[in-house]
């Protein structure tokens, strides 16, 4: 990394989107975005790749799958 | 000690099994939940449903060790990712190995340089993604990234519930995950430009 800023919001990228930045991090990647459409733009590339891949790997119980889990209920701790 | 009455030891036995049934009631309420995250640790369907019933089975087993109050779908995961790690069923379609350390931007790049900065503005990227192709980039990540990246973006937990399931340091958890996600990027550009 060259250390420039535009390398630096990319270090605060993911922890920006999970919101785990401290205030002054928080400032600081605003900041820049707020003048810098290069990373902006990447920022919201990130968030609806973050919102697809999530939406994708979803998958729903199979049926039957509930009623067998069912016929655990009152399983012996011996058994 | 005298022996207990018997009218004390029935009541003692039916708020057994209403504590019981009302914690079987919980756990049941979060299957399709704790099936989600099952279904991207492991390779196929069916893995993921013996996985689901043998968690289920050892839950209702110990469900005595489950503190009331706490974390219960937390406490599930823990139990299936132990069983997961324990039968060595996690996918390993890739070797054990460290992703390579590309940077966050790198999908956005790869994608910008083929197709335009605008192309990151539209959803083009995501029309070339099928759904299987996703799932495909998911199961190329190193199993012990991608088991932090299912459990916070897939199933929603925590950095600490994460922690605590893979019983590790949270800074583990958030250095795996920010690998992982990087990983993806690269199976994801693999996938968007192929």
């Amino acid at each position: 990394m060259s250390g420039g800023p535009c390398d630096r919001c990319e270090e605060l990228l993911q922890d920006f989107l999970d919101r785990t930045l401290t205030d002054q991090e928080w400032k600081e990647a605003e900041r820049h975005l707020a003048g810098c459409d290069y990373c902006a733009r990447r920022y919201r590339f990130e968030e609806t790749v973050r919102k697809y891949v999530k939406t994708s790997a979803v998958e729903r119980m199979p049926p039957g799958l509930m009623a067998k889990l069912d016929d655990l209920r009152g399983l012996d701790a011996t058994a | 000690m005298s022996e207990p009455e018997p009218a004390t030891e029935a009541r003692r036995i039916a708020a057994e099994q209403r504590d019981r049934a009302r914690f079987e009631e919980e756990a049941l309420a979060l299957a399709d939940q704790v099936y989600r995250v099952a279904r991207r640790l492991v390779g196929s369907r069916e893995e993921a449903e013996d996985l689901v019933q043998e968690t289920y089975a050892r839950a209702f087993r110990s469900w005595r060790s489950f503190t009331p109050g706490t974390n219960m779908r937390a406490w599930l995961l823990r139990i299936l990712t132990n069983l997961n790690v324990d039968r060595g069923r996690r996918i390993q379609r890739t070797p054990q190995t460290q992703p390579l350390e590309e940077t966050d931007y790198y999908l956005a790049n790869k994608v910008a340089s083929a197709a335009g900065e605008e192309a990151l503005e539209t959803d083009e990227v995501v029309g070339r993604l099928s759904q299987d192709s996703v799932v495909r980039a998911l199961s190329e990540i190193p199993p012990q990234f991608r088991d932090v990246v299912v459990l916070v973006d897939i199933g929603d937990f925590t950095y600490a519930d994460a922690a605590q399931i893979l019983d590790v340091p949270i800074g583990t958890v958030m250095s795996r995950l920010h690998r992982g996600r990087r990983a993806l990027k690269q199976h994801l550009a693999e996938e968007a430009l192929a």
